[in-house]
C-alpha cells in the first residue's frame, strides 16, 4: 500500500476505540441485567442447590495422569456447595441491584465471576452422587480444543467484516484447509508442511469470495453460502476419488507434535492446558494478540476500519477502498485456512467429509457475539467450546440435563445477542454493501 | 438486498441503437442480455468445470497421459469416452434411460427427478420469497426439518381418517416450518435482528432439537433406542401416483399449487405488493403505508411455512420415517434453487426440476461409472454463482457488454474521462486506478 503523508494528521487524531460514543446524558437505569442475575441465581439456588441430594458428593479430579504436578481429587458435599455458590451468585446479583442503582459501572469481573461460580454450581449438581469424577483438566482442554477453529474462524470474519466484506464462507474456508493441509502433509510426510499449505486454500476461498462482491458486486451473503456448497462438493469429490483410490500417499494421517513450554506448562491445572499445545494453537495465541493490537492500534487496521465504515470518507483521504478489501479478505482467509487445518494435522487425524461440520457458523456466530473485536470473538469462542465441553463430558458420565441443551446453548445465546439483549450489537456500517465510485 | 439488484448494473440502459451497428452485432447483444442465454451458458461452464475434474480424477486417463507425447490420441480418446460415459449416464439417471430392459423403466428417471424435486420447489419458494423482500433466509434446513418433524409426529401419533389425516399432518408441517421461520421474522421486526444470523443459529438448533426428540420415547414411539421414528401411517402418506414402481406420489401437485400460488401472491396480493416493496425501499414502503414490522414478519412466517411444507412433503412422499438426517443437503440446495430461479416462482419451479434432474442422475452417474456424486454439489455451486455474476459470463465467452459498446472503445472513454478528471484537479494527490 502506497502511503499519503497528508493522511497522517487524521490517523494520529482519531484514537483507538472509536466505536464507543460518550454519551453525558443521564440513561434510565437499566434493570435488565440485575434481574437476569437474580433469576440465574434463584435458579441456581432452586434447582442446582436444593435438587442435590443431600449427602451425596461431588468429586473434581485436578489433573491427569501424565501431569508433573498431581494435585490430589477433590471431593465435596454437594447440597452444601451448591447452596453457598448460589448464596454468593445471589450476593453478586445484589451488588449488581446496588450499582445500577447508584449508576455506578461494574467491571468485566463481575459477570465473569458470576458465570464461573453459576457453572460451578452446575457442575457440582452435574455429578451430585455420580460416583464418577467430573475431569476438571479434560474439560478445560475439551473446550480449548473446540475453540481453536472457532477462534481462527472469528478472527478471519472479523478482519473480513471490518473491511465491509460479509463472510458466510468461513465454514469452506475452514474446510479448504483441513483438506489442503491433510493433502499436503500426507504427500510430503510432513505435518509442518500441511500447516504451512493449509492458510493458501484458505485465502483462495477469500479470493474468490472477495472477486465476486467487488468486482461483480454480487451480494456477498449469497457468494459465501454458495462457496461453502462448491468447498463442500469439491473436497467431497475429491476424497471420494483421489483420497480414496491412494490414501497412503494422499490421506496419511500426520500430526504436530505437542511442544510444551518449559516451566509454564507445569502450572497445575492450567499449564498443561494452555502451555502444553502444538504450535497451531501458539499461533493462535499469537494472532488474536496481534489483533487485538493492529485493528485499533496499527495504520492498517484504521484504514480496515475506515474501509468497512465509511468507505467513501476513506477513499476521499486516498485509501484504495477495492484493494483494501481485496487484501483483507484474502489475509483474512489464510487466517480461517490455518484454523481448518486443526482439524486434520492439528488433531493428527485423516480428512474426511464435511469434517468442519458447521463450526464455521459458530465462528461467525462468536465473532458477532464479541461484537466484531477480537478480545470479545475469543472469550465467545471460548463460551461455545466450553460449553460444548460440558456437553460432552456430562454426556459421557450421564446427568440431569439432556446434553443436546448444553449444545444448543450457544446458538441460543447467539440469537439473544442479535435480538439486543446484551447490549447493542452493531456491525461495522458499510458491510455487505459494494463500493461503486 | 435483493439478488436481482446485481442485475441493475447491467441491465440495458436502453439508448438509440447506432446505425452503424450491423444487424447481426444487435441480435449477439440482445442475447447476451436474455437471462436465459447466461443461464444456458453458466450450464455450459459448469459442465465443462465438472467434466475437467472427472477427467483430472479418473485413472484411466491418467494412465493414458503416461505415454501421452508417444500416442496424444488415446488420451483424447479416453477423455472423451469418460466424459461421455459420465454425462449420458448423469442424463439417462435424469430424464430418459435407453438402455433400460422395460418402457416403464425407461421413463422412470424423469418421475425420479420429479420426487427429487418436489422439496426442493417448495423449499426453493419459501427461500424466494424472502429474497423477493430483501431479506435473505438461510434458514430453509431448520425449517425443512420443524416440518418434517412436526408432520412426521401427525402422521404416525394421530389416528384419522384417511383425507384429513394427510391434511392435519401438511398444516402440522407447514406450521412447524412457520414456527421457526416466524421467530426469525418476529425478532427481525421487533429488534432488527439480522434474519441471516438468526436463521443458521435456528438450523443448528433444530439441528439438536431433532436429536434430542430422537431420544425419546414419547415421541419416536418404536419401543426401541435407535434415533429414528415410527413410520408414518398409510393414512398420512402422500399417495403415489403412477402406480408400483414409481416413486412420485401426490407432493408434485403440492409444489405446482404452491409455485401457482407464489405467483399470485407475489404478483397480483396486497400482501406480496408490500412484500415487494420492503424488498426494494423500506424506507419509501413505510412512507407509502407499508406496516414494515409485520410485512417482514409475515415474509419469514410465509417462506417459513413454504420450507416447512417441503419437509413435510419429503418424510410424507419418500422417506416415511423421520431420522437425523431427513433434511440431507434439502436447506442449502434450496437456496441455490432459488438463486437460480430468480426468485420467480416459474423460475424455482424449473431450477427445482434441473437440480432434481442433477440429483436422480448423480445416483445413476455414482452406480455405473464411480463419478461420486459430490459433483453435483460443483456443478450446482458453479452454475449459481456465475448467474450472479452476468459480466464474468460475458468475459468467458467474449460477450459484448450490454450497452453495445466494445471492450476497447469502453477502456478508451475511461481513460479520456479520468485524463479530464486529471485535469479539472488543482493538485493530483489521489492514486486514480480505477
Amino acid at each position: 500500500m502506497s502511503e499519503q503523508p497528508t493522511q497522517e494528521p487524521g490517523a494520529v487524531a482519531v484514537k483507538a476505540e472509536p466505536r464507543q460514543e460518550v454519551d453525558t446524558r443521564l440513561q434510565p437505569i437499566k434493570w435488565k441485567f440485575p434481574i437476569t442475575y437474580v433469576l440465574l441465581g434463584l435458579l441456581s439456588l432452586g434447582v442446582f442447590a436444593l435438587l442435590s441430594p443431600t449427602g451425596s458428593v461431588t468429586q473434581f479430579r485436578l489433573a491427569t495422569a501424565s501431569d508433573i504436578v498431581t494435585l490430589p481429587a477433590v471431593n465435596v458435599p454437594s447440597f452444601a456447595t451448591a447452596l453457598v455458590l448460589s448464596v454468593l451468585q445471589l450476593g453478586l446479583a445484589a451488588l449488581a441491584i446496588f450499582a445500577a442503582a447508584r449508576r455506578i459501572r461494574l467491571g468485566i469481573w463481575h459477570p465473569m465471576l458470576f458465570g464461573l461460580l453459576f457453572v460451578l454450581a452446575f457442575l457440582v449438581y452435574a455429578g451430585a452422587g455420580r460416583g464418577a469424577f467430573i475431569p476438571v483438566v479434560t474439560l478445560l482442554a475439551g473446550a480449548l480444543m473446540l475453540s481453536v477453529p472457532l477462534i481462527f474462524g472469528a478472527m478471519c470474519g472479523l478482519v473480513g467484516e471490518r473491511s465491509g466484506i460479509i463472510n458466510i464462507a468461513i465454514e469452506g474456508q475452514l474446510l479448504a484447509g483441513a483438506f489442503l493441509a491433510a493433502v499436503a502433509a500426507s504427500f510430503f510426510t510432513s505435518a509442518y508442511v500441511g500447516l504451512l499449505a493449509a492458510p493458501f486454500a484458505g485465502a483462495a476461498v477469500g479470493g474468490l469470495l472477495v472477486w465476486f462482491a467487488v468486482k461483480y458486486h454480487v451480494n456477498q451473503i449469497i457468494v459465501g453460502v454458495v462457496l461453502n456448497v462448491l468447498v463442500i462438493g469439491l473436497t467431497s469429490f475429491l476424497y471420494s476419488t483421489v483420497l480414496t483410490q491412494n490414501a497412503e500417499m494422499w490421506n496419511a494421517r500426520q500430526q504436530l507434535p505437542r511442544l510444551p513450554i518449559p516451566g509454564l506448562s507445569q502450572i497445575p491445572i492450567l499449564g498443561p492446558v494452555l502451555f502444553n499445545q502444538t504450535i497451531l494453537v501458539y499461533l493462535m495465541y499469537v494472532i488474536v494478540f496481534a489483533l487485538h493490537i493492529l485493528v485499533f492500534k496499527s495504520r492498517w487496521g484504521l484504514r480496515m476500519r475506515a474501509v468497512g465504515e465509511h468507505p467513501k470518507a476513506a477513499d476521499t483521504v486516498g485509501i484504495n477502498v477495492p484493494r483494501t478489501r481485496v487484501f483483507n479478505t484474502v489475509l483474512a482467509g489464510g487466517i480461517a485456512g490455518l484454523g481448518g487445518a486443526y482439524f486434520t494435522v492439528g488433531q493428527g487425524l485423516a480428512f474426511g467429509q464435511e469434517m468442519s461440520a458447521g463450526q464455521g457458523f459458530i465462528a461467525l456466530a462468536a465473532m458477532i457475539l464479541g461484537r466484531w473485536n477480537p478480545k470479545g470473538a475469543l472469550l465467545a469462542a471460548l463460551l461455545f467450546g466450553f460449553s460444548t465441553s460440558v456437553g460432552q463430558v456430562l454426556s459421557t458420565i450421564g446427568t440431569p440435563v439432556p446434553s443436546e441443551m448444553l449444545l444448543m446453548l450457544p446458538y441460543v445465546i447467539t440469537i439473544f445477542a442479535v435480538a439486543g439483549f446484551v447490549g447493542r450489537v452493531r456491525p461495522p456500517a458499510a458491510e455487505g454493501v459494494p463500493y461503486i465510485k | 438486498m435483493s439478488p436481482e439488484k446485481n442485475n441493475d448494473d447491467d441491465a440495458a440502459p436502453g439508448g438509440a441503437l447506432k446505425e452503424a451497428e450491423s444487424r447481426l452485432h444487435y441480435a449477439v447483444r440482445e442475447l447476451s442480455q436474455a437471462s436465459w442465454v447466461i443461464t444456458l451458458l453458466s450450464v455450459l461452464v459448469a459442465l465443462v468445470v465438472g467434466a475437467l475434474l472427472i477427467l483430472a480424477t479418473n485413472p484411466q486417463v491418467q494412465g493414458t497421459l503416461g505415454y501421452f507425447f508417444a500416442q496424444p490420441g488415446d488420451f483424447f480418446l479416453t477423455s472423451f469416452e469418460v466424459i461421455r460415459d459420465a454425462y449420458s449416464a448423469l442424463f439417462r439417471g435424469a430424464v430418459y434411460d435407453w438402455q433400460a430392459a422395460t418402457p416403464e423403466r425407461s421413463i422412470r428417471p424423469i418421475t425420479e427427478t420429479l420426487v427429487n424435486a418436489v422439496p426442493l420447489i417448495l423449499a426453493g419458494l419459501g427461500i424466494a420469497i424472502g429474497f423477493r423482500s430483501g431479506m435473505l433466509n438461510i434458514g430453509g434446513q431448520g425449517q425443512i426439518i420443524l416440518g418434517a418433524t412436526c408432520a412426521a409426529f401427525i402422521g404416525y401419533a394421530f389416528q384419522l381418517p384417511v383425507g384429513a389425516h394427510l391434511l392435519l399432518a401438511l398444516v402440522g408441517g407447514a406450521l412447524g416450518g412457520a414456527i421457526w421461520g416466524g421467530i426469525a421474522g418476529v425478532l427481525k421486526a421487533k429488534t432488527g435482528a439480522n434474519e441471516v444470523i438468526v436463521t443458521i443459529m435456528l438450523n443448528n438448533i433444530a439441528l439438536y432439537l431433532i436429536a434430542w426428540l430422537l431420544r425419546q420415547q414419547w415421541f419416536v414411539q418404536t419401543g426401541s433406542n435407535q434415533p429414528i421414528a415410527a413410520p408414518v401411517d398409510e393414512s398420512a402418506r402422500l399417495f403415489g401416483i403412477l402406480g408400483t414402481g414409481f416413486r412420485l406420489h401426490a407432493g408434485i401437485f403440492l409444489a405446482i399449487a404452491a409455485t401457482v400460488f407464489v405467483w399470485w401472491l407475489l404478483e397480483r396480493s396486497t400482501l406480496g405488493f408490500e412484500f415487494r416493496a420492503i424488498g426494494e425501499n423500506p424506507e419509501a414502503a413505510r412512507t407509502a403505508g407499508v406496516n414494515v414490522p409485520k410485512a417482514t414478519a409475515l415474509v419469514l412466517i410465509i417462506g417459513g411455512a413454504l420450507c416447512g411444507l417441503g419437509g413435510a412433503a419429503h418424510l410424507l412422499g419418500t422417506e416415511y420415517r423421520l431420522a437425523a438426517g431427513i433434511a440431507g443437503t434439502l436447506g442449502f440446495d434450496a437456496i441455490t434453487v432459488a438463486l437460480l430461479g430468480r426468485s420467480k416462482p416459474l423460475g424455482t419451479f424449473l431450477a427445482g426440476v434441473l437440480f432434481g434432474g442433477l440429483r436422480a442422475g448423480g445416483v445413476l452417474m455414482q452406480a455405473q461409472t464411480g463419478t461420486p456424486i459430490d459433483i453435483v454439489l460443483v456443478l450446482q455451486s458453479v452454475i449459481v454463482l456465475l448467474i450472479a455474476a452476468p459480466p464474468l459470463v460475458r468475459a468467458i465467452f467474449f460477450l459484448p457488454h450490454p450497452d453495445g459498446s466494445s471492450r476497447s472503445s469502453r477502456r478508451r472513454r475511461l481513460r479520456e474521462q479520468q485524463a479530464a478528471e486529471t485535469a479539472s484537479q488543482p493538485a493530483p494527490r489521489q492514486e486514480v486506478t480505477k
